[in-house]
């Protein structure tokens, strides 16, 4: 392969897959700390597309819109585990699938009254319009770098916030004993509802940066959960470093999956095909490590 | 409910489905062909959800390959043998099945629900995005699949009131079978599962071995279910695997009230009786659908099976055990 | 002398740096009953899950009639003859005490891959549970749900259990733990009939049951070994006394 196309496929990997994380962490978060399983996660991504595009016409700047679209989506996030999620906490695993299988189909309907079915695209700000030429014919955009530094930044907050402060502490605590967190005189409720709504947020977060790169459609949200699902499998369950490991290698070989054509064995490996590759990295890791490669080892 | 009373309401209802179809409309006997062989792949999923405790969210998978598989073997201008078409079908999703259950049965819990998800949209993507099988667009048969016996055609699946007796039989049978799979001491060993799986490994079971075995049970029936709805319709897309039939029969399941004989029927039925309903009311209908699950999982935690009148000695399933040593909620929800 | 049935050699396990079992090496043999106490966070626990095949060793090796069975997981080691109460009630509690002990004595079936008779109908089975459940005076119980009864009750179903697996080796997790003292005595005298023809290792509390019935005793600290051999002669052991009651006010009664 050309080495000025590798390296374009090497970044947009990493941005592909930074980006997952932003998704899968909130997904994994919300699990790890409220042991909630959260269907609905992939629509706050579609959500925030949406919002995005509606919000960047509406205003007329996407700074505004990114802006505004993460405050709603906290709100929206804070309410929503008000009115249904905290109603789940004792419950199984199985009510959590069905309520939220539920949101599902309800935000799904709401955006198509809403904001009808079609498929949008939104302009990249002026200020990261540009390109940084590789060589003469080819260039890389400055908003997919932009986006990278984003997600990273992000990511390293949450790391710093989770490690290193009281918020982090008791994120921890709560996730490792309710009651006795309860017991310290933290306030559990308040703890979850911003656990929720920061999770969430962040899924819609991503929506909103990626609309600039991607296409905004109705699908894109349930996509994006599968893939996280499987990050989450990859990486290990309330496992925030699991997920970015994982999301990191996805990314990777699903956009390397897409351009190379193996041969195996004679057979020629299409394109197509690699939408598959990512299951297959799913079924070794189950086979290899059932718990994930951050998970919690069983026995 | 006294014993008396729910076998007079069982033999009614046999009855009324008996008759049916002499006195019913074409539309509503097919509406009800549909809706039997969704009380098939409903029942099949129960064996997972409501007795073992395996929450599949991709049960589809299995549906649909069976559906795929008799597309395929059907000849464009001949129709296919009731049989060997049957046989097929149910094998090959009995061995997916395998396969698939061999990897997503050495995790639990959410892991569980997540990996059945992504295996099954595995498979939507392989028939969605090549050729095999006429891609996103998916794969007519020309001929619906028939009985013949030397000569003679004592079935026809395309006729409708056949296909509804068909039908009719295999739900039947399948709820007899599964009645009897659980008094079995196979079944009392899912049931265990379901209720402590970690003592049940400390008794000596092996407990993957129990699990794969019944995932395969279930996803064989499933395959009966989709080879059934194939023959109706005559047409098989990657929708018949995607994630939305996954989950409207997760639903039936959890609405009609899980680990009990009739809540699949009961989900099955209300489901669709509601969608059909809600479909005649607006374009947006599973906006409607949607809150219906959404106060389900509020206010009726054991389905609608739960507003039935108890019957003495309580049938339905308790409650999965929470905590005791090493119960699954500690492998469920490790550190961040 | 009878037949040594368990022996572990230098048995450890870490939990993330945390020792938890350090070098225990002990033997149990038929006939014996092998008392181990110490205080809580000992380490007790732990050994009987090493043995059990709950947990995995993280060092040393684990002998059942002199095979090495280290590692293994718990189906196996149960189908070998091993069988282990739980401190904490570790039962099936929305079935009755009858299923509970049923579900044990199916497990001695060389497969549950049975799909078509009644599992009521293996009249061996029902036969085994009936007996165990006899043993431990729960008849008047049969058919009630565990979660019906008293903790007392439910103690002596986690012994029926076990002993409906037909185990020859049995591990016994603080039986006596909650039970009422006309329940204990009955227990205790049902240990010494099992003693008989039995291995049996018991970590205990109650001080009174373990002098009545072991033949061995091991006091461990800190996940080790600190004395082990005659019960009265580790009783008469000056640095056992400081250790054990130094640390933990059990009643002059008591130790």
């Amino acid at each position: 392969m050309d080495p000025h196309i590798f390296l374009i496929q090497l970044l947009n990997g990493v941005q592909y897959g930074l980006l997952l994380f932003l998704v899968a962490s909130g997904l994994t978060l919300i699990f790890g700390i409220m042991g909630v399983i959260n269907l609905a996660h992939g629509s706050f991504y579609m959500l925030g597309a949406y919002l995005a595009w509606s919000l960047t016409a509406q205003l007329g700047n996407f700074w505004l819109a990114l802006l505004s679209g993460f405050v709603l989506s906290v709100v929206l996030g804070m309410l929503l585990e008000w009115l249904f999620i905290r109603h789940l906490y004792r419950r199984d695993h199985l009510q959590q699938v069905l309520l939220t299988y539920g949101l599902i189909l309800i935000f799904s309907e709401l955006r198509s009254i809403v904001w009808g079915d079609d498929v949008h695209s939104v302009a990249v700000p002026a200020l990261l319009a540009g390109s940084i030429p590789l060589t003469e014919t080819l260039a890389y955009p400055v908003y997919r770098i932009w986006l990278s530094i984003i997600c990273v930044v992000l990511a390293a907050g949450m790391y710093y916030l989770i490690q290193h402060t009281r918020l982090g502490m008791m994120i921890r605590a709560g996730a490792s004993n309710r009651e006795m967190t309860q017991s310290l005189g933290i306030d559990i409720g308040l703890l979850y509802r911003l656990v929720f709504a920061f999770g969430i947020a962040l899924a819609a977060f991503a929506g909103m940066l990626a609309a600039p790169v991607s296409s905004v459609y109705p699908g894109m949200g349930n996509q994006v959960l599968i893939i996280c699902f499987v990050v989450v499998v990859i990486g290990g369950i309330g496992s925030v470093k699991g997920a970015m490991a994982a999301a990191l290698l996805i990314g990777l070989v699903d956009t390397f999956g897409k351009v190379v054509e193996f041969e195996i064995g004679g057979f020629r490996v299409l394109p197509e095909l690699a939408g598959m590759s990512v299951f297959v990295m799913m079924a070794i890791v189950l086979l290899w490590r059932p718990e994930g490669l951050f998970g919690a080892r069983l026995r | 409910m006294s014993t008396r009373v729910r076998s007079i309401a069982l033999l009614v209802g046999l009855a009324l489905l008996l008759v049916f179809p002499l006195v019913g409309d074409r539309f509503y006997v097919q509406f009800f062909s549909k809706i039997l062989i969704m009380t098939i792949f409903a029942g099949s999923l129960n064996l997972l959800v409501g007795y073992t405790g395996l929450i599949s969210l991709g049960h589809a998978a299995f549906f649909g390959i069976a559906g795929y598989i008799l597309a395929l073997y059907s000849p464009d201008t001949a129709a296919a043998g009731l049989l060997t078409s049957l046989l097929l079908s149910v094998g090959g999703a009995a061995l997916l099945a395998l396969l698939i259950g061999s990897l997503v049965v050495r995790t639990g819990g959410i892991f569980f629900i997540m990996a059945t998800l992504a295996f099954a949209e595995m498979l939507f993507y392989l028939f969605h995005d090549t050729a095999i099988a006429g891609g996103s667009d998916g794969i007519y048969i020309y001929q619906r699949p028939t009985l013949m016996i030397a000569g003679w055609q004592p079935l026809d699946l395309a006729n409708i009131v056949h296909f509804y007796y068909l039908v009719l039989f295999f739900s039947l049978a399948a709820i007899v079978s599964i009645h009897t799979l659980l008094r079995s001491p196979f079944g009392k060993v899912i049931v265990g599962i379901r209720v402590n799986e970690q003592r049940m490994r400390a008794l000596g079971f092996h407990t993957y071995r129990y699990k794969l075995v019944c995932f395969v049970i279930a996803g064989a029936l499933a395959g009966l279910a989709g080879y059934l709805a194939a023959s109706q319709f005559g047409v098989v897309n990657p929708e018949m695997l995607g994630w939305h039939l996954s989950g409207s029969v997760l639903m039936m399941v959890i609405l009609g009230g899980m680990g009990t004989l009739v809540g699949p029927v009961l989900g099955a039925f209300s489901l669709m009786m509601l969608e059909e309903g809600f479909q005649s009311i607006t374009k947006h209908w599973q906006l409607l659908t949607g809150a219906v699950i959404v106060l389900v999982a509020l206010y009726l935690p054991r389905g609608f099976a739960g507003l039935l009148p108890k019957r003495t000695g309580n049938k339905t399933l308790p409650p999965r055990s929470k905590g005791g040593t090493g119960s699954s909620a500690a492998v469920d929800r490790p550190y961040v | 002398m009878s037949e040594v049935v368990l022996e572990t050699r230098d048995l450890s396990r870490n939990f993330e740096g945390l020792v938890a079992v350090d070098g225990v090496s002990l033997s149990c043999r038929m006939s014996e009953v092998h008392a181990v106490i110490g205080p809580n966070g000992a380490g007790k626990s732990t050994l009987i899950n090493l043995l059990s095949g709950d947990l995995r060793p993280s060092a040393g090796s684990v002998f059942l009639r002199g095979e090495d069975v280290t590692g293994l997981s718990s189906p196996r080691i149960s189908r070998l003859g091993v069988g282990r109460s739980y401190q904490r009630t570790n039962v099936f509690l929305p079935f009755t005490v009858f299923e509970n002990c049923r579900l044990a004595a199916q497990s001695r079936l060389d497969t549950s891959m049975r799909f078509f008779r009644q599992a009521l109908h293996y009249r061996a089975v029902s036969d085994a549970a009936m007996r165990a459940i006899e043993q431990v005076g729960l008849a008047q119980q049969t058919d009630k749900p565990v979660e019906a009864l008293s903790h007392g009750e439910q103690r002596q179903v986690e012994i029926a259990m076990t002993l409906a697996t037909n185990p020859s080796l049995l591990l016994l997790d603080e039986p006596l733990a909650g039970m009422g003292a006309e329940e204990s005595v009955q227990i205790v005298e049902l240990l010494r009939t099992l003693a008989s023809d039995h291995a049996i290792l018991l970590v205990e509390h109650d001080m009174d049951a373990v002098f009545a019935l072991a033949n061995t005793l091991t006091v461990m600290v800190n996940g080790a070994i600190l004395e082990s051999g005659e019960p009265q002669a580790v009783r008469s052991n000056r640095l056992v006394q400081v250790a054990y009651l130094g640390e933990h006010d059990f009643g002059s009664n008591r130790f």
